[in-house]
C-alpha cells in the first residue's frame, strides 16, 4: 500500500497511526486474510446488550432460573450459550424495591462483553469514572435516573477479575409478556445499572 | 524530562472532580469510525504476536502521557498500547511507525517499576472471610497495580470471596506468577468520601495482598 497518495488529506493523525500499525503488521505477515473484518463483524453483531436482555428475561420469567443467576451467573448465563473473554467469573447483582446496583470501572474499561457487547464511549471516558464512585446519587439523576431518597445505592467498581451485570426490576404490567417480549424492554443501561426500567 | 517520578496514573481515576457532564447515548454502534474497529483488531494481532504477560497490556495504557490519555478515546488507548508494546517486543520499531504514519506516533512512556524476580509464594488460604473488617494498605507502587487510590488507607467490609487469581502487580512485571484470593470489600461513601452521603456504599475487587486486618 503506498502512502499519501491513496489517502486524502481528510484522514485523521489517528487514522494515519491505524493505518501505519497496519501496513507494518501485514508486511511481517501477522494479520491473517481477512481477520480485520471479521473482527469488526464478530463486535458488531455476535456480542451485545442483547443477549444480557435474555438472561433478564429468563430471569424474570423463570424463578429457579433467577436463582440459579445469583448463586453462579457464569454458569447460568452459559445456559443461554453465552460466555468468553471479559465473561469467566460473572457476578449479577439484583436491584429490588430498596437498593439499586451500578457497575463502573475507574481503573480502565472493564464490562461484561459477552452480555453486554464493548462498552459505550461514556463508560470509558473520565467523567463517568471519576463520579460514579463518588456522588453517585448526583450522577444517576444528571443521567435521568432519579432515585428515592430512602433506596440504597451500591457501586461495584471491577476493579479485579469479576465482571458484573445489574439485574433491573421487572416492569409492572408486564405478567402477560411472553419472555422474547419481555428481553424487548431490557435496556442496556438499565443492565449497567444507570437507568430503571 | 520531569524530575518528578510519576506514580499513581492518570488511568486512576475514581473520585476526581472537574470532569464535568457524562456525554451519555442511550444506544451506540460498537464502533464509531471504521479506524477504530480496525484499531481494535490490531490490538488483538499485537497481543496475539507478543503475549504480554497479564496485566502488561493495560499497564501500556497506564503509561500514557497524561494529556495524551485524558484527551484520546479508549480505541486510541488500544491503539498506543498496542503500538508501544509491538515496539517493546522488538516486532517493529517506531521510527517505521512514524514514517509510515507521516507523522509523530505518540507511543507509552517507560515502565518505571523494576522487574518482579521472585514473585512469592502463593496464598492458597483467604485470610479474610465474609463479614471481617479490613483496611487497603496505604501504599503507591511505581507499576501496575488493580487496588485504585481512593480507597487506600480506608476500612472496608468483605462482602464476597471470588477465588484466587495471579496478582496483577507481580505478573505485569515479570514471568513468575503469585495466586493470591479476592475478594469484594464494601466501603460506605461517608467513610471515602467524608461529605456525609447515606444509603450509599461502593464495592471494590481486590486482591488479598491489598489489604490488611482492620
Amino acid at each position: 500500500m503506498t502512502e499519501g497518495a491513496d489517502h486524502p488529506a481528510a484522514m485523521s493523525p489517528v487514522e494515519h497511526r491505524v493505518a501505519a500499525l497496519e501496513a507494518l503488521l501485514t508486511e511481517r505477515g501477522l494479520i491473517p486474510e481477512g481477520f480485520i473484518e471479521e473482527t469488526v463483524h464478530r463486535y458488531e453483531s455476535e456480542i451485545g446488550p442483547m443477549n444480557g436482555a435474555r438472561v433478564v428475561a429468563r430471569a424474570w420469567a423463570d424463578p429457579r432460573y433467577r436463582e440459579r443467576l445469583l448463586a453462579d451467573a457464569t454458569a447460568a448465563i452459559a445456559e443461554l450459550g453465552f460466555g468468553g473473554a471479559e465473561g469467566h467469573h460473572m457476578v449479577v447483582v439484583e436491584n429490588t424495591p430498596a437498593v439499586h446496583n451500578v457497575i463502573v470501572c475507574t481503573l480502565c474499561s472493564c464490562y461484561p462483553w459477552p452480555t453486554l457487547g464493548l462498552p459505550p464511549a461514556w463508560y470509558k471516558d473520565p467523567p463517568y469514572r471519576a463520579r460514579m464512585v463518588r456522588e453517585p446519587r448526583v450522577l444517576l439523576a444528571e443521567m435521568g435516573c432519579e432515585l428515592p431518597e430512602d433506596t440504597e445505592i451500591r457501586v461495584w467498581d471491577s476493579s479485579a477479575e469479576v465482571r458484573y451485570l445489574v439485574l433491573p426490576q421487572r416492569p409492572a404490567g408486564t405478567e402477560g409478556m411472553t419472555e422474547a417480549e419481555l428481553a424487548g424492554l431490557v435496556t442496556r443501561d438499565s443492565m449497567i445499572g444507570v437507568a430503571r426500567l | 524530562m520531569s524530575r518528578v517520578r510519576p506514580v499513581d496514573g492518570i488511568h486512576d481515576l475514581g473520585g476526581m472532580q472537574g470532569f464535568g457532564a457524562v456525554g451519555h447515548t442511550p444506544a451506540e454502534p460498537a464502533f464509531h469510525r471504521p479506524w477504530e474497529g480496525r484499531a481494535r483488531a490490531l490490538m488483538e494481532v499485537v497481543l496475539g504476536a507478543v503475549r504480554p504477560n497479564g496485566g502488561e497490556f493495560r499497564h501500556a495504557i497506564e503509561r500514557m502521557a497524561p494529556g495524551h490519555y485524558l484527551t484520546s478515546s479508549y480505541y486510541e488507548h488500544w491503539l498506543t498500547a498496542a503500538a508501544t508494546l509491538a515496539v517493546e517486543h522488538g516486532l517493529i520499531t517506531r521510527a517505521d511507525l512514524e514514517a509510515r504514519a507521516g507523522g509523530a506516533f505518540p507511543l507509552s512512556g517507560p515502565v518505571l517499576a523494576p522487574p518482579v524476580t521472585g514473585p512469592g509464594a502463593d496464598v492458597s488460604v483467604p485470610r479474610f472471610g465474609v463479614g471481617d473488617q479490613v483496611r487497603v494498605r496505604e501504599w503507591h507502587p511505581p507499576g501496575h497495580t488493580r487496588c485504585p487510590r481512593y480507597i487506600r488507607g480506608k476500612t472496608g467490609m468483605v462482602v464476597r470471596l471470588d477465588g484466587s487469581y495471579p496478582v496483577p502487580d507481580v505478573e505485569a512485571h515479570g514471568a513468575g506468577r503469585r495466586r493470591e484470593p479476592t475478594y469484594s470489600v464494601r466501603f460506605g461513601a461517608a467513610e471515602l468520601w467524608a461529605d456525609g452521603q447515606r444509603g450509599v456504599s461502593v464495592h471494590v475487587d481486590l486482591w488479598d495482598s491489598y489489604l490488611e486486618p482492620a
